[in-house]
């Protein structure tokens, strides 16, 4: 019961800091409820028992990324507002019919979801790890099965770093 | 109960006004920024399932993405900001250099 309560209260304040995101007039406003709405994503991770990736949620998401934005909204000093004139020949509706398609299509496989539901993965399950606690159990995947993918994570964000630099700086 | 399909449900709503965020608005930085609302419903999906099967390979791939979005999210603003300093604009009907 209070695992319900608390699911709805956070996903409802979810979805609306993420509608206030989509449609909020001024960008800096913008970015602040992209910060309550990962910290309410956060919040859902810590209910489904993930704290490892709901803290890297808020130091990365939260604490970086939008400082990143931030910096770029002040950055970019706009004496007119960005969407003043915009092309008029531009069919907003368009882009609402393409997002009821992609609704549709979600939808049908929620759906189907119910008509064949999720078989319990016995095997999948019994990975015996020698550890306990999300943290360390997040470790030993990251350092065993998946260490290549980490490197190679590593090396694309290295890439990212300095395609930015080399990006934003005013003369090479 | 809260079942793997409440968080599919709320997954799919996240996404879909991601989708709508970026099919509608023209200014360039809240379109990244539904981008990053769309990869936070990806990590949701991923999370609930994670959780489902009491497996944490769903959490991995979960920090993949946010390594993949932290990525995407710097070298986006750069190339805002370098197109900033050449148009003087940020939205996107005016960003057709390429158009022919």
């Amino acid at each position: 019961m209070g695992e319900a309560i608390a699911f709805y209260f956070i996903a409802a304040c979810i979805l609306g800091f993420a509608v206030l995101v989509v449609s909020t007039k001024d960008t800096v406003h913008s970015v602040l409820f992209l910060v309550l709405d990962f910290l309410f994503v956060a919040a859902l991770y810590v209910l489904l028992g993930a704290q490892f990736v709901a803290a890297i949620q808020i130091l990365v998401y939260a604490g970086g990324i939008v400082v990143l934005y931030l910096f770029v909204v002040m950055l970019v000093n706009l004496k007119r507002p960005p969407e003043a004139n915009s092309d008029p020949h531009r069919k907003t509706q368009w882009g609402f019919a393409l997002a009821v398609a992609v609704l549709v299509e979600l939808v049908v496989v929620t759906t189907y979801s119910y008509v064949r539901p999720i078989q319990p993965l016995a095997a999948a399950a019994a990975t015996a790890m020698p550890v306990t606690g999300n943290t360390e159990e997040v470790g030993w995947l990251l350092y065993t099965s998946y260490l290549i993918p980490f490197e190679i994570a590593s090396m694309l964000l290295l890439v990212a770093m300095i395609g930015a630099i080399v990006l934003a700086k005013r003369e090479l | 109960m809260i079942t793997p399909t409440h968080y599919m449900w709320l997954s799919a709503a996240l996404f879909i006004i991601g989708v709508i965020g970026v099919l509608v608005r023209r200014n360039i930085i809240i379109i990244f920024m539904s981008i990053e609302l769309i990869l936070n419903a990806v990590n949701i999906n991923l999370i609930a399932f994670s959780a489902q099967l009491q497996n944490a390979v769903g959490q991995v791939f979960a920090i993949f993405v946010i390594a993949v979005a932290a990525a995407e999210a710097a070298v986006g603003l750069g190339i805002i900001l370098a197109f900033y300093r050449n148009k003087e604009t940020i939205n996107i009907d005016e960003m057709n250099l390429m158009r022919w």
